[in-house]
């Protein structure tokens, strides 16, 4: 069943001298339950795409069709957590922003917290806790307000590559735990390939759909795992030749 | 437990303050001392320089008088209420500003203007306006200080970072929500060291404004022993602004320490 439709998606920006069509037509189902990711060059507009989904930003023309029933988390690049709140207060705040803070609300954040490992360091402050611990409070503090359909724009970039794996590792198994749809930007080929059921590869500016992958792994499990499948070099091969880099 | 070597550490750290703290104790005696000394010996014009026994005497008098509290008061009184006064109300302007960008864009030539003018050539207009009160006074501390602030302010909140404003966003949040839960919050050190240049500045309006009109406070003393050319007088009054200066800066330290978690 799809959850989400987007037809023939526009988006231009404006600027004094100049105007700068950032997606040309962009059209796509998210059904429920699955793992999208986006790939393209970086500035070709995956981001703008993401904020329009998730009502950040306006599209200029086009259709989105959604449930209006359905909720949305977003999570952006690096962690953005409030250093001058305790974990526990950080993952809180969406539930305070929308004034839902009920205790079964916060039952649940705080069954999340100790589902995930964190249950230490409610009380402790971000600075204490590491690189890949940050993110899970992240993400935590994005589904505590129960959202149907989770965006990632470039969740993992700010971290080091061995931290990156892992945490990869780790978003995903909580995403698919929790039975989350998910929508992922990123510009890590190998990242989408490991983690998504199906890749979206973008043209340059102004953006439109190059190619759609359903991807299709022997032995599907964990994103590292996923790695080691046979038919990972095939994928990583084809959209390599659609982003077609040029240095 | 420490280990032996951290504990010589620790050791070495509360040494190595005791000895700054010394070394800034001898500079006042020593100060004090060669002042005295000079005096003593003739070496200097006590009539204008005056003495550190001088000074001692002329606060003993003043407190004999019933008058060395009231000066202190009144300064102090007009210092503390321009401060709050520009601090809150420069902090409630800046998230004005903050809040509603073209009001910001339309004033801004204003308070650049306002900024780089010197604020004494105000003086005379406020007098005339407000009148030869202590009133006249505050405002004059207010201009000094409350510009800055608004400018200083606005541009702390400006700088808060985008992709923390950007997720609250996407959880729907309303301006207010955004300004209470993130800008004011995140930017607690800018508004500490606002409130530490504004007591600065707010002191030196204070003073201005009663070399201009004041029948009391530490500037009026200043302002009287120069006309009668009693410098221990006015030298007794820069001694008690000092100290009154850096006793508020450490109050705001004291109060900054108190908030922190």
């Amino acid at each position: 069943m799809n959850i989400l439709k987007v037809q023939n998606l526009r988006k231009a920006y404006h600027t004094k001298t100049n105007e700068i069509l950032a997606v040309k037509d962009f059209s796509f189902n998210l059904k429920q339950g699955e793992f999208v990711a986006i790939v393209g060059p970086s500035g070709c507009g995956k981001s703008t795409i993401l904020s329009i989904l998730c009502g950040l930003d306006k599209a200029s023309s086009g259709k989105i069709e959604i449930d209006k029933n359905l909720k949305f988390g977003y999570m952006l690049q690096g962690d953005n957590l409030f250093e001058w709140r305790t974990i526990y207060k950080n993952c809180l705040i969406g539930l305070e922003l929308e004034n839902k803070l009920t205790k079964e609300n916060i039952n649940y954040v705080n069954k999340l917290l100790d589902t995930y490992g964190l249950k230490e360091f409610k009380k402790s402050y971000p600075s204490n806790l590491s690189g890949g611990m940050r993110q899970r409070v992240s993400l935590i503090r994005t589904l505590a307000t129960k959202p149907d359909i989770l965006f990632l724009d470039e969740p993992f970039s700010a971290l080091d590559y061995q931290t990156r794996l892992a945490v990869s590792d780790d978003v995903y198994q909580i995403i698919k735990k929790e039975k989350k749809s998910a929508i992922m930007i990123t510009h890590d080929i190998s990242e989408a390939i490991s983690m998504a059921d199906k890749v979206i590869v973008l043209s340059k500016r102004p953006s439109t759909i190059k190619n759609i992958y359903e991807i299709k792994l022997t032995n599907k499990s964990t994103p590292i795992q996923n790695r080691k499948a046979k038919e990972f070099a095939y994928y990583y091969d084809k959209i390599w030749k659609d982003i077609d880099y040029h240095v | 437990m420490y280990s032996k070597e951290h504990k010589e550490y620790l050791k070495k750290i509360k040494i190595n303050k005791f000895l700054i703290r010394l070394s800034q104790l001898l500079i006042v005696f020593l100060i004090i001392f060669i002042w005295q000394f000079a005096a003593d010996k003739n070496l200097i014009n006590t009539f204008i320089s005056s003495s550190p026994k001088a000074i001692i005497n002329t606060i003993i008098n003043l407190y004999k008088d019933e008058t060395l509290f009231h000066h202190i008061w009144i300064t102090f009184y007009e210092v503390i209420i321009s401060f709050l006064i520009a601090t809150i109300g420069g902090i409630i302007i800046a998230s004005i500003l903050w809040r509603y960008k073209f009001i910001s864009k339309v004033i801004d030539p204003y308070l650049t203007m306002l900024n780089s003018l010197p604020k004494v050539s105000l003086g005379p207009i406020i007098i005339i306006i407000a009148g030869a009160s202590t009133k006249s006074i505050i405002i004059m501390a207010l201009f000094i200080s409350i510009i800055i602030t608004i400018i200083n302010v606005t541009q702390a909140f400006e700088t808060t970072d985008k992709n923390k404003i950007r997720l609250l966003q996407s959880f729907k949040a309303k301006p207010y929500q955004i300004f209470f839960k993130l800008i004011l919050p995140s930017n607690y050190n800018n508004l500490i060291n606002v409130c530490k240049v504004n007591i600065g500045l707010v002191f030196i309006g204070v003073i201005m404004g009663e070399f201009l009109v004041s029948k009391a406070g530490i500037g009026y003393l200043i302002m009287y022993g120069s006309q009668v050319f009693n410098l221990n007088l006015v030298m007794t009054g820069v001694i008690l602004l000092a100290i009154m200066a850096s006793l508020m800066y450490y109050l705001i330290i004291f109060i900054e320490k108190k908030f922190q978690k």
